[in-house]
């Protein structure tokens, strides 16, 4: 099988890279770019673990293919921090000790910037709806949906 | 003993240590490790629940381009032996056969060969080249249904432990244990309650699925990287299964992500390194998901019978168990502390306990956090509560009228020490979310939960850096942030700022041996050894600043970080901190560093209170969580965000079990919802908030006063959601999970009567 040259955009950055045509994106932002901050939790889209945005949706990267990524700005936890600076949603889910084993955080921190991204002041059934397509098993949710709730007001009093 | 005191750093909640990493995706988990010149191996598993393996041939696969090496049970060596240490137990002959079958496939799922080939798509494709010739057998499904008499036998050879001339049994061991005279405490009660119970297997679901990547090196030695709870125990398992000394294992451990016991035993790590000898190249393998459900350990699915008898005061005048658990394909349910956990909170002067190890052609049950705790207290706190239905008693008050304290005999054997379950049912009384009443219609529930918790064997280095920074290296992978608690710890001993210190869980070769990070006993055991380090540290740094004063060193006193001399000791000079000291250690004898190894007693058992108001869609069948208070005795409570982390997190997980997830089989043995979509973990939507409080009875054997806290929190969700929704429906239904179809048929059938 001959590999499919597609030319992307990752975090803002031009990107070329080399395809086998049943690779999922998932596995070629880990495997072909070495961009391991996504995970795979499940490779069916089901725990969310594995989220990157799409031209600024929230999408499950194990149910793209590598090939569909032709022409599309892809957004993943990598490029979450603007340099050294942590995003606000970093830094609550810090604050509020909202991960424990931490395999989970990349796709929630990924799908907590997306809702935000289209709704700054969601209340707490929003975003547990929003959420509900990333699954943690270690914290219960609760420090998590906390987390957002003081992104969501922190980035309303910067704007 | 230790004593609820002032402290400086411990009790705060600073960020931890790993926590940056973990936000901005660089930390490496399982699957993150690549290596030069790497391929991948994949796994073929049974396609039938029991099954005689007639033959392998790999010859197919093997001719496929970019495949290097197919291996099956005839590549390990037979006949290992010896017991497997740390917290699960069992036989590494188990173990072995568990990880790749020999002339049986014992459940569906079960590893009858591997690959290495190029890439893991070409593996996965390899796979269906592999020929495998099966006899299939029929299977035994049922804890029930394999204790009868002429049951289909999972293995011909299986005798019950102590019973070996009885002839083979699915039975792999009974305990049992009694005290007093249960018949007797019966005939005096007012009240008998009596119950069946029977509570589904489920899986840990970690997040992660296991991976791992390993090389051997051309004088045989190995290198394992993986995710795992405890890597000295995957150095052990590994050696005993390829029949290699753990002196030419090492193992790095990854970030884990996820493991809750899961993580304890391994799959993979000797099928990795087989792999790698044969081509010379490192390996990697890592499990999907559906591998995870299908072979991993979930937990035992149970079978409960408890009769309680009590006065009409509340008095308990005795009580028994009878519990059978599936121990899945080899012995090892923990069916041990389920019988030892079944009692626990109470003082009863009569009670039997019966507990049945049971296999069936499932895969092998793994520690699941408390294992078989949620089992047999979902049993016996649903009984305390229609105890108090029936002689009309508040269900705290019940329970505080039996409640074990310090100086009570557990129903295990030992004389508790300090314990919280009073302060716990005290505490929950008096909560406002208790003391609110619930919302016309719906249902409130409470129970008790309860963990041993463990010590077993640490060790910690210490060292200063010359700046007066403190490196605490360790070998307790980090599971929930214990990298922030054993910095806290550190800290706080030391008498410096939190984020002076770093701490490092170093690989089997730069760190002392740990056990598991598991049985709660991180914080409690890994972190007594870190304050010992820091305690031989500052030994070392009152040495340094006697021979700088030119005074014995018992002259000097260590306080806020500081080295001064003694009240009386007259001489003319400026305090020295750690950085003073630090800074001209070179100078004065050389780098300073501490240590510390243990085998720690004294983990201190924990105890918890648990409530839940619920909604019962009377339509659907569908229960909601309205809001759940989870009160928890910490010991002391050294990060409380993490500690009320683990409460929340233990009672969503305990929920889960409650409310949806379970096992579901069909007749040949084939799990049939392995995946997310179907085995269906509890999501952000379907949760409220978790309100947490932590009560601290300080542990004695611990100078902070730490017990463990990470398992007690899933065992009493079961009851408390069983108790609710029997509050909520008016009757009871016995068996979990309740999922909606289970509800609406209970209704329905309900009506009918």
């Amino acid at each position: 099988m001959s590999k499919v040259h597609v030319v992307t955009s990752v975090n803002g950055e031009p990107r070329e890279m080399l395809c086998e045509p049943q690779q999922s994106l998932l596995e070629v932002l880990r495997d072909e770019l070495g961009m391991t901050g996504t995970k795979e939790g499940c490779a069916t889209g089901d725990c969310g673990a594995c989220s990157v945005m799409i031209d600024g949706r929230l999408v499950c990267s194990c149910l793209m293919l590598g090939v569909e990524a032709q022409g599309v700005d892809i957004t993943t936890i990598e490029g979450i921090a603007e340099g050294s600076t942590l995003h606000p949603v970093q830094r609550k889910f810090l604050e509020h000790a909202a991960l424990q084993c931490g395999i989970c955080t990349p796709g929630f921190i990924v799908a907590t910037k997306a809702l935000l991204d289209r709704n700054p002041d969601p209340d707490e059934t929003t975003i547990r709806y929003w959420l509900a397509g990333n699954l943690c098993r270690c914290t219960g949710y609760d420090k998590i949906i906390r987390a957002v709730q003081d992104a969501a007001a922190e980035l309303a009093h910067e704007a | 003993m230790a004593e609820a005191r002032d402290y400086r750093a411990i009790g705060t909640r600073p960020v931890r240590p790993d926590g940056v990493d973990k936000v901005t995706g660089r930390a490496n988990f399982g699957a993150d490790m690549n290596l030069p010149n790497m391929i991948h191996g994949k796994v073929l598993r049974s396609p039938h629940a029991h099954a005689r393996i007639k033959s392998i041939d790999g010859s197919r696969a093997l001719e496929m381009p970019g495949v290097y090496a197919v291996i099956s049970g005839a590549d390990f060596p037979s006949g290992a032996e010896g017991e497997i240490s740390g917290e699960g137990g069992g036989t590494v002959s188990d173990l072995a056969m568990n990880i790749m079958a020999r002339d049986k496939a014992l459940y569906h799922g079960h590893a009858v060969a591997a690959v290495a080939a190029k890439t893991a798509f070409l593996a996965e494709t390899a796979l269906e080249l592999i020929d495998v010739e099966y006899e299939v057998l029929p299977p035994v499904l049922d804890v029930d249904v394999a204790m009868e008499p002429g049951a289909t036998l999972v293995d011909e050879n299986q005798h019950t432990r102590g019973n070996e001339s009885a002839g083979p049994s699915n039975i792999a061991a009974i305990t049992k244990f009694e005290r007093g005279d249960p018949e007797a405490g019966f005939a005096e009660a007012d009240v008998v309650v009596e119950g069946d119970y029977r509570v589904p297997t489920a899986h840990q679901g970690y997040i992660e699925p296991h991976a791992c990547t390993a090389t051997l090196d051309e004088q045989g030695r190995a290198t394992v990287w993986c995710c795992t709870q405890g890597h000295f125990d995957v150095r052990s398992m590994t050696a005993g299964v390829l029949g290699k000394s753990v002196g030419e294992i090492k193992v790095i451990p990854s970030e884990i992500g996820g493991g809750f016991g899961g993580k304890t035993v391994i799959y993979l790590e000797p099928l990795a390194v087989k792999l790698s000898e044969l081509t010379g190249r490192p390996v990697k393998m890592v499990m999907s998901r559906e591998e995870v459900f299908r072979a991993t350990g979930p937990t035992s699915a149970s079978h409960c019978k408890i009769k309680v008898g009590a006065k009409r005061d509340g008095t308990i005048t005795a009580a028994t168990a009878w519990m059978a658990y599936e121990a899945g394909a080899y012995p090892g349910a923990p069916v041990g502390p389920g019988c030892m956990s079944v009692f626990a909170p109470y003082d009863l002067e009569n009670f039997r306990i019966e507990g049945f190890d049971v296999l069936v052609n499932k895969p092998k049950a793994a520690a699941y956090r408390a294992p078989g705790a949620p089992q047999s207290m979902h049993a016996m706190e649903s009984a305390m509560d229609e105890l108090a239905r029936r002689i009309g008693m508040d269900p705290i008050d019940l329970r505080l009228k039996n409640c074990a304290d310090e100086g009570t005999q557990a129903p295990y054997g030992p004389v508790y020490p300090p314990i919280g379950i009073r302060k716990c049912l005290e505490a929950a009384k008096v909560h406002p979310n208790y003391t609110t009443p619930k919302a016309e219609g719906t249902g409130r529930g409470i129970a008790a939960g309860f963990w041993f918790n463990i010590g077993m064997q640490s060790s910690a280095e210490v060292r200063l850096s010359e700046d007066g920074t403190v490196t605490v290296m360790e070998g307790s992978p980090d599971i929930g942030g214990s990298r922030a608690s054993m910095c806290l710890m550190a800290a706080e001993t030391l008498g410096v700022p939190y984020d002076v210190v770093r701490a490092h869980i170093g690989d089997t070769e730069s760190t002392g041996f740990c056990n598991v990070t598991g049985g709660s006993r991180t914080t409690f055991a890994t972190g007594l050894a870190v304050v010992q380090a820091c305690e031989d540290i500052i030994a070392e740094c009152k040495k340094r600043a006697a021979a700088t004063w030119d005074i014995d060193a018992d002259q000097v006193d260590w306080t806020e970080g500081e080295a001064i001399p003694k009240p009386g000791v007259n001489i003319d000079v400026q305090p020295l901190s750690l950085a003073d000291i630090a800074g001209s250690m070179g100078r004065t004898g050389g780098p300073i560093l501490g240590r510390a190894s243990l085998n720690a007693q004294g983990a201190g058992a924990g105890f918890s209170v648990n409530f839940a108001d619920v909604n019962v869609d009377q339509e659907t069948g569908k229960v909601d969580i309205l809001s759940f208070t989870a009160i928890q005795d910490a010991g002391t409570a050294i990060h409380p965000s993490y500690v009320e982390g683990q409460m929340q997190g233990g009672a969503v997980q305990g929920l889960g079990w409650a409310l949806n997830e379970e096992y579901i089989y069909d007749d040949n043995g084939v799990m049939e919802n392995a995946g997310f979509l179907d085995y269906r973990v509890p999501v952000a939507s379907d949760m409220p908030m978790i309100d947490t409080q932590i009560i601290e009875v300080p542990n004695p054997s611990h100078p902070y006063g730490v017990r463990g806290v990470g398992e007690t929190p899933i065992v009493a969700p079961l009851a408390v959601t069983s108790n609710a929704v029997s509050d909520a429906l008016g009757f009871r239904i016995s068996d979990l999970p309740l999922s909606p179809p289970r509800v609406l048929a209970a209704i329905d059938a309900h009506e009918e009567d």
